[in-house]
């Protein structure tokens, strides 16, 4: 077998950073690339998500609850009042609440996963592909699916979607293009143009804003914690060495502890905003 | 190689200025959030939820810029362009 080096410091983050694909991109917004560690990690953590609720739900007891169900009360309780103070219409309430509760909690636990080893699954995953015979150099692996831009965007335009039909179904579909063409400026056709520009930019801003605001937190997240595990790595018996593993071992935890309150953080801050997006689209301007 | 320093370059002013901003903004909110407890302390725990989630806004840009500015230090694109420029 050839000699082969370790990875240099910048081989390893490239190769962390790297996504399970089906192609290259051939260019920044390729559409017919596929990040399969996403797929299936946002697909298992949605799964694990709902039957963590469904837990808590099939034995619920209006008697002295347990403490999971006291705290799955706290949590729903929590989404609820928020959805309350936000959205006033109550029978939209009915598919906004569940809907604000269910982005919660699944991009709580998209995100907890970047409090995991770095290497521990890429590793994992690594092994069982060589095992399957294909080359491990190309094992490449991202557990934190929001850390993916496709992912966010795709939440947020999800988001877009449920506030478009809002729109629609409270002002009626003539209501929302007469809105759309006179708000904010006035009524004049002359400003109609301006209105729908300012509208369309509002719409666009929004939408990017929510999901880049995740994607930026857990990338950048993600980055700081690969830079802390390439400061363990080169570690050694000399004070240099010592000094990098203690500050490894130091800077991993602080950057951890205050990680739990970012991805907490986010995961409210895109609950609230999705909250609060469709609520604006029951207020007529 | 020029490429390279200006990168380097670019993604420090990027961090750089955007902590700027977003200190900046957290602190003028945060001195507001303190006198308003001050006031009213009956209102401290719900103002607080609106701290936070204003705290998620306003780091919102910065930490964008961040991620971009990470992006281009590590697998930087202008890098793939110059590969692909006709010899």
């Amino acid at each position: 077998m050839a000699a082969e080096h370790g990875p240099t410091a910048g081989e390893y983050i490239v190769h962390h950073l790297t996504h399970l694909q089906n192609q290259k991109p051939k260019s920044v917004m390729d559409f017919s690339v596929f990040n399969y560690d996403s797929i299936f990690w946002s697909i298992t953590l949605g799964v694990v998500g709902c039957w963590l609720l469904w837990l808590a739900a099939r034995k619920a007891t209006s008697g002295v609850p347990g403490r999971f169900q006291a705290a799955v009360e706290v949590l729903v309780d929590m989404v609820d009042t928020q959805a309350k103070g936000i959205v006033h219409n109550a029978e939209s309430r009915k598919l906004v609440a569940p809907l604000a509760l269910t982005v919660f909690v699944w991009i709580l636990l998209l995100n907890a996963m970047d409090l995991l080893p770095v290497d521990l699954l890429p590793v994992i995953f690594e092994k069982a592909y060589a095992i399957a015979g294909h080359d491990p150099h190309h094992a490449y692996m991202r557990v934190v699916p929001t850390a993916d831009l496709s992912v966010t965007m795709g939440l947020s335009l999800g988001v877009l979607l449920v506030c478009l039909f809002y729109n629609v179904k409270i002002k009626g579909l003539g209501g929302w293009i007469h809105e759309l063409f006179t708000a904010p400026f006035g009524s004049h056709p002359v400003l109609w143009p301006f209105n729908f520009l300012m509208q369309i930019i509002e719409f666009v801003a929004k939408t990017v804003s929510h999901g880049m605001r995740l994607f930026g937190n857990m990338y950048a997240g993600e980055l700081i914690f690969m830079l802390i595990t390439l400061m363990g790595g080169a570690w050694s018996l000399s004070a240099t060495g010592i000094a990098l593993a203690v500050g490894h071992i130091i800077a991993g935890s602080a950057w951890a502890i205050f990680h739990i309150l970012i991805i907490t953080l986010q995961a409210f801050v895109f609950m609230m905003l999705t909250l609060v997006y469709i609520g604006q689209a029951h207020d007529a301007h | 190689m020029e490429v390279i320093s200006f990168v380097a370059l670019a993604a420090g002013l990027i961090i750089g200025l955007g902590a700027v901003g977003a200190c900046i903004g957290i602190g003028i909110m945060g001195s507001k959030y303190l006198e308003a407890a001050a006031r009213q302390p009956e209102l401290m725990n719900e103002l607080q939820t609106k701290m936070f989630l204003l705290a998620g806004l306003i780091d919102a840009a910065f930490i964008i810029g961040t991620g971009i500015a990470l992006w281009f230090a590590t697998a930087n694109p202008f890098l793939a362009q110059i590969a692909n420029l006709p010899k």
